[in-house]
């Protein structure tokens, strides 16, 4: 691609984002240089990540224009050609990596998609690996990996094709300090060894920004400032308060916190000793000892994962502690103290409030479960303290960030307890809620004497601490007031303390630039080699996940058991009760003809009508005979008498074939009868019924071939949507919209292995036919296999289409069970042929793909038909697979909305 | 007392979150409304529109009348086709029935040769078939014995059946369907609304923060139960007697209230399952597919798609110990045969053991579940 070197990387004009009403982004102009990083500041929710995500294509641009090397991003053309150019790491640790993959198998999957050979392949991945120090873990899966390394990783799937545009969102939330200083190192070297590239970055932490060539500030979905760090923070202290000067708020009025009211050796809160707590192997909290005293504010400093959030739940109970011991006010913590609770307030590192009540409900649940006296004028004033009077009525989950976290306090403290344990309770907050957050927590240890463990990874938290603990893999590596820390280390910051002391603790592994090899050989493969990229990670995913394996496989066989031996329809030894009042020879004969047959067991005489009708409604006869008083006498005399059977009709399916039974075992009676007598009864005519395809008539051999056409359909379908539900739902999804990977190749792709896995189901329930059910096959196996492979491809392919129009696994598998099982029971002839439908029935059945391998699978088993007699049920089915596969990709988005 | 209070206030929680999801309040709807509205009318149990083909080499007066004994709702319009093509046509699967009658058929008769009439039915076609056939022979003899008599060559039967269909006179397969597809729909939704419920809050953190508070897994499992067995009872109320009674005009034998107490009883079962499989399952995806492999084996066993007496014996030993079957059982009882509680009491007894057993089992687990949890 020929760009003029000075032309902007990117140029972005009036873009505005909506998300229903609210308006996420409303950009006006931005240009971009080549070759430069490009920080994109602001706290959550300005819109930083709409932003690149318009930028990288990922989603869809509503309205403006954004140009990206070289041309419009929105054009479809332009967007393949240059995608093989841009790389995104989009927000959230590993979000666009796959947790069951390991570290290999997850760039090898990215290096596919851009069709390297396997020279090439090998190559790119040890160099990427050993400039990371991820080397040591190729073979570890990505979800057991630590944050930083999966920030790495993220890395390294990004690079693993030469980007000239790189866009990270948000790399380094939720990373340690040192682990985010090496990330940026290993940016430089990455450019220095790359001249040309252009990295856009966006983060949260100010700090981060001076070292970039330019900042784009953001607020409110709007660009208030771009241009260099520098002229940015012009006479301003720090980036964060020239930030604020930015968005016209007052500089923060950081005040020292106000000596406590008591001094903190008098009385010991809480207090841990040799505190652990093991899952498995795996140690998250290693002999921790800390003492914390009233009204003293005590933080724990740490990344993800360091074992601060795991000291806190076993602090409040939630987690049992599995060596030393913790107390709280001076009694042992135990999981199940309900007394010792009531004086604790928890506040977890995520919001978790019901965002489906409101402010006002909200309060009022908390305040009813500690069963508060006064309630109401405690929740007015704690509405009023905590500044939610206006937003009373408002859904939780519809609050701003910071009312959010604010609620969260109040509800923690609504019971006024004497200990307040924070999880990361700020994150994700701009920095006035952040201030405000903390004025509010002073105030309760200054004012009300409460005792505040807090959690944070933020320095800027830490150093209003009266006391900061620096936890790494479980362990304290030191504890002491901010400024003995720094003291300690001699270091001009707490983050320069903390990371000294780290460092100390675990020698980071160094990183260098990759060395990529630049003779690249593409395979050629283009998009069959992508499909095959997706179908073979996929295989690898279920592989893994044990559930979706059972279901795929034991799913099947179990339901195919189920369905067979739960709707035979062969009934037999049906209880039945007889009121003989002729009590005769004649009567007990007839009786014995009923008892005698295998339809009936035999029963006791009752004694009145009234018992017989007690016992049809107990269920304890199906059917009840009555034999009149002179049964016997006109018998012998030749008169006409008659016999009543009340049949049980409530299930109409079993009276009628009572009723059958009845009338044939009747028969049976008057023709013995005849002969008895002596009486040839001349046969007028003969009436042969002849079941063909199952003579013997029993239900197993009819339903048992009927059976795999519901469970082909159910299953694989229920299995393919969940499995593109799910890329959607974790995020991974991603990856299809920025890199070349089109619609079809995505999609058949992720089919393959499931139309796999769904032959395999079809070959198993074939097995079982013949082998439990006893049903043999009567037919050519040839055209089965094939209609059954043609039909497994129209059900995946039914699956995918469904999953491109929801959003959730769950409704994707609720969504897909409905739409699959509904109409293959009720128009694909299972329970009622379908030449015996009606009008629009017929017609949906002979459009359901079910239909047609219902008749190949029952005609192959006992029909025993020939390849004429299957031909049309192939052709028929071999039209589904490709429609619902074309229609499917027609309604995928290629794109984030 | 302060325990229930919470117990309470909480479970009311769960009936206003549940009102805001429009998910599963959509899912609510369609199953107590069109879901058994469906599934009553659509599938008719008994013979109906069946196709049925005529090869008449006889061409008689007789043959003739036997063909014009066939017709709706039963039967389709009787298709005459050529001899000999019939077989090919029930391999298309265009014929459920062939009726073939030999040429010379009525002469035969009128000389007592006793000729043969062939009717090949479609074995494959199980509930069709079987009836079907019956019906079609029962049709066919008395279209010959009338022709008989008339012609002085019988005489009548020393002894006549008279069937009486005790509880449903009119062999009317909706009302049937109808309360089957409604014990069914009970089934799965307390089942996924309970479920949801508890892995929701778990995925949103919410659990945590309820068990840092002065409250017991047993009272968090205890409310999620009451509030969503309330729910399906309000709805199964209503369904029952709008959409049951209202528009399917289903009559039902005994007590409303009576059934409603067997639901009751029953939903402590199901809203347990909900508890049970929740704790198993690991994400909401894991629990959907989990509801589908354990609900379905429960409702097709339960005697209300087809009845107990054709499981094979070991299997009708099994399924006593299914909560569903003893539902259905009493379900039956109540609505088609108006049973009252002397005779449903020991199905009530059933399922009040065993929905405790496994109530208590799925506290316990769920206990254990919180307490391991990360």
């Amino acid at each position: 691609m020929s760009i003029a070197p000075d032309a902007p990387a990117i140029r972005l004009k009036d873009v505005s984002h909506q998300y229903r009403k609210h308006t996420a982004l409303d950009a006006r102009s931005l240009d971009i240089p080549n070759g430069q990083l490009v920080g994109f500041i602001g706290p959550d929710g300005v819109g930083k990540s709409t932003l690149l995500s318009l930028i990288t294509g990922a989603k869809k641009l509503q309205s403006g224009s954004i140009e990206v090397l070289g041309g419009p991003i929105d054009n479809a053309a332009h967007r393949r050609r240059i995608c093989t150019q841009i790389a995104f790491m989009p927000q959230g640790l590993g979000r666009n990596l796959y947790a069951e993959l390991s570290v290999r198998e997850n760039l090898e999957f990215f290096s596919r998609l851009f069709g390297q050979g396997k020279e090439e392949r090998d190559a790119r991945i040890a160099s990427l690996l050993s400039a990371t120090g991820l080397a040591p873990f190729t073979d570890r899966l990505m979800g057991k990996l630590s944050g930083g390394m999966k920030q790495k990783l993220g890395l390294c799937c990004a690079l693993i094709h030469d980007p000239v545009l790189l866009v990270l969102d948000e790399p380094t939330t939720g990373v340690d300090p040192v682990s985010r200083r090496q990330f940026w190192a290993l940016i430089d070297a990455i450019r220095s060894g790359t001249p040309g590239l252009t990295v856009l970055v966006s983060t949260a932490y100010m700090d981060e920004a001076e070292q970039f060539d330019r900042i784009v500030a953001m607020d409110a979905g709007q660009i208030l400032y771009h241009g260099t760090p520098a002229e940015l923070k012009g006479k301003s202290d720090d980036l964060e308060t020239a930030y604020r000067r930015l968005r016209e708020k007052e500089a923060p009025q950081v005040s020292p916190n106000p000596a406590p009211a008591h001094s903190f050796d008098t009385e010991p809160i809480i207090t841990a000793r040799g505190l652990t707590r093991r899952f498995g192997d795996f140690v998250a909290v290693d002999s921790v000892d800390f003492s914390i005293h009233r009204g003293e504010i005590f933080g724990f400093l740490g990344s993800n994962g360091c074992g601060k959030s795991t000291t806190m739940k076993m602090l409040t109970g939630l987690l049992p502690i599995s060596e030393g011991e913790a107390s709280l006010l001076g009694r042992p913590v135990e999981s199940r103290n309900r007394k010792l609770r009531r004086e604790i307030g928890y506040m977890s590192q995520a919001f978790s409030l019901y965002g489906e009540l409101t402010v006002l409900q909200n309060l009022q649940l908390h305040a009813r479960i500690f069963a508060i006296p006064d309630k109401d004028t405690r929740i007015e004033a704690f509405i009023e303290r905590f500044g939610l009077d206006a937003h009373r009525h408002t859904l939780a989950a519809t609050l701003p960030l910071g009312i959010k976290q604010r609620l969260s306090l109040a509800v923690a403290v609504i019971h006024q307890p004497r200990v307040l344990i924070l999880d990361e309770p700020t994150s994700g907050v701009d920095p006035e809620a952040r201030d405000a957050f903390w004025d509010l927590l002073v105030e309760l240890s200054r004012g009300d004497g409460v005792t505040i463990l807090v959690s944070t990874h933020f320095m800027g938290e830490a150093e209003r601490c009266d006391r900061v603990s620096f936890m790494h893999a479980g362990r304290v590596l030191a504890e002491n007031t901010p400024d003995a820390l720094m003291a300690q280390e001699d270091a001009g910051s707490l983050e320069e303390a903390f990371i000294a002391i780290l460092e100390r603790a675990d020698p980071p592994t160094p990183v260098t630039a990759p060395d990529v090899p630049v003779s690249a050989k593409r395979t050629g493969m283009g998009g069959v080699g992508r499909a095959l990229a997706y179908a073979r990670r996929e295989t690898v995913e279920v592989l893994r996940d044990r559930v979706r394996l059972a279901f795929a496989f034991l799913g099947s066989a179990l339901l195919m058991l189920v369905f067979c031996y739960g709707i035979t329809l062969d009934i037999e030894e049906l209880e039945f009760a007889v009121l003989d009042l002729s009590q005769g020879p004649e009567s007990r004969a007839y009786v014995s003809e009923i008892e005698g047959s295998r339809y009936f067991q035999p029963t006791t005489r009752l004694n009145s009508a009234s018992e017989g009708a007690a016992r049809l409604t107990h269920g304890d006869a199906s059917l009840v005979v009555e034999l009149p008083p002179d049964f016997g006498r006109k018998l012998r005399t030749g008169e006409r008498t008659e016999v009543l059977a009340i049949v049980d009709g409530a299930i109409p399916f079993k009276g009628e074939t009572v009723e059958g039974y009845v009338a044939g075992l009747h028969q049976t009676f008057l023709n013995s009868l005849a002969r008895e007598n002596g009486i040839e009864q001349p046969e007028i005519a003969r009436i042969e019924p002849r079941f063909r395809y199952n003579q013997s008539f029993e239900s197993i051999a009819a339903m048992a071939p009927a059976m795999p056409a519901i469970l082909l359909i159910m299953l694989p379908a229920v299995l393919m949507a969940v499995s593109v539900a799910r890329e959607k739902e974790l995020g991974s999804v991603t990856n299809f919209y920025v890199t070349p990977t089109t619609r079809l190749e995505f999609l058949i792709g992720k089919q393959i292995p499931y139309i796999a896995i769904a032959f395999a189901n079809f070959l198993l329930l074939a097995v079982m036919t013949v082998v439990i059910f006893g049903v043999p096959l009567k037919g050519n196996p040839v055209p089965l296999a094939i209609g059954a492979l043609l039909y497994v491809w129209a059900t995946t392919s039914y699956g995918l289409l469904i999953a491109t129009m929801t959003s959730s696994q769950v409704s994707a598998t609720f969504a897909t069970a409905i739409a699959s099982v509904v109409p293959t029971i009720q128009f694909s002839g299972l329970l009622q042929p379908v030449s015996t439908l009606e009008g629009g029935a017929q017609t949906i059945g002979s459009l359901w793909p079910s239909s047609y391998f219902l008749h190949l699978n029952v005609g192959t088993f006992t029909k025993g038909l020939s390849w004429e007699a299957l031909g049309p049920d192939i052709l028929a089915l071999a039209c589904f697979g490709p429609v619902l596969t074309a229609a499917a990709t027609l309604l995928l988005r290629g794109q984030e909305t | 007392m302060q325990r229930l209070y919470s117990i309470f206030w909480l479970g009311l929680k769960e009936v206003m979150s549940l009102r805001r999801d429009w998910v599963m309040m959509a899912l609510l709807v369609w199953s107590f409304t069109l879901a058994p509205v469906m599934e009553a009318t659509g599938v008719a149990n008994s013979v109906n529109n069946a196709s049925i083909a005529f090869a008449d080499e006889d061409h008689s007066h007789l043959s003739r009348s036997l063909a014009a004994a066939f017709f709706p709702p039963e039967f389709q319009d009787v298709v005459h086709i050529e001899p000999g093509t019939g077989a090919a046509a029930m391999d298309a699967g265009y014929f459920l029935f062939v009726v073939a009658v030999p040429p010379g058929f009525e002469k035969d008769v009128r000389a007592g040769r006793a000729p043969e009439i062939q009717v090949s039915i479609d074995a494959t076609a199980m509930e069709q078939a079987g009836i079907g056939a019956n019906y079609i022979v029962n049709i066919l003899s008395a279209e010959i014995h009338r022709f008989a008599i008339g012609s002085d060559l019988a005489t009548a039967p020393p002894v006549e059946l008279v069937i009486r269909s005790a509880f449903n006179p009119n062999r009317d397969t909706v009302r049937f369907a109808g309360i089957v597809a409604l014990i069914g729909q009970i089934m799965w939704l307390t089942t996924i609304l309970t479920g949801a419920a508890m892995i929701r809050e778990r995925e949103h953190g919410t659990i945590e923060h309820l068990l840092a508070m002065p409250l017991s897994p047993f009272d968090i499992a205890l409310a999620k139960i009451w509030a969503n067995a309330a729910v399906v009872l309000i709805a199964s109320a209503l369904s029952l007697a709008l959409v049951m009674q209202g528009l399917l005009g289903i009559t039902i034998a005994g007590s409303a209230a009576l059934f409603l107490l067997g639901t009751a009883l029953f939903l402590f079962t199901a809203t347990a399952l909900g508890v049970f499989l929740a704790t198993l399952a690991q994400s909401m995806a894991q629990f959907a597919l989990l509801v589908m492999l354990v609900i379905l084996p429960m409702l097709m066993l339960s005697g209300g798609e087809t009845p107990v007496e054709g499981q094979p014996d070991w299997l009708q030993v099994g399924t006593l110990i299914l909560p569903s079957r003893h539902y259905m059982s009493a379900s039956q009882a109540i609505v088609f045969k108006g049973a009252g509680f002397e005779t449903v009491w020991p199905e009530f007894l059933w399922m009040t053991t065993l929905g405790g057993a496994l109530l208590a089992m799925s506290l316990m687990l769920f206990r254990r579940s919180v307490a391991q949890e990360t």
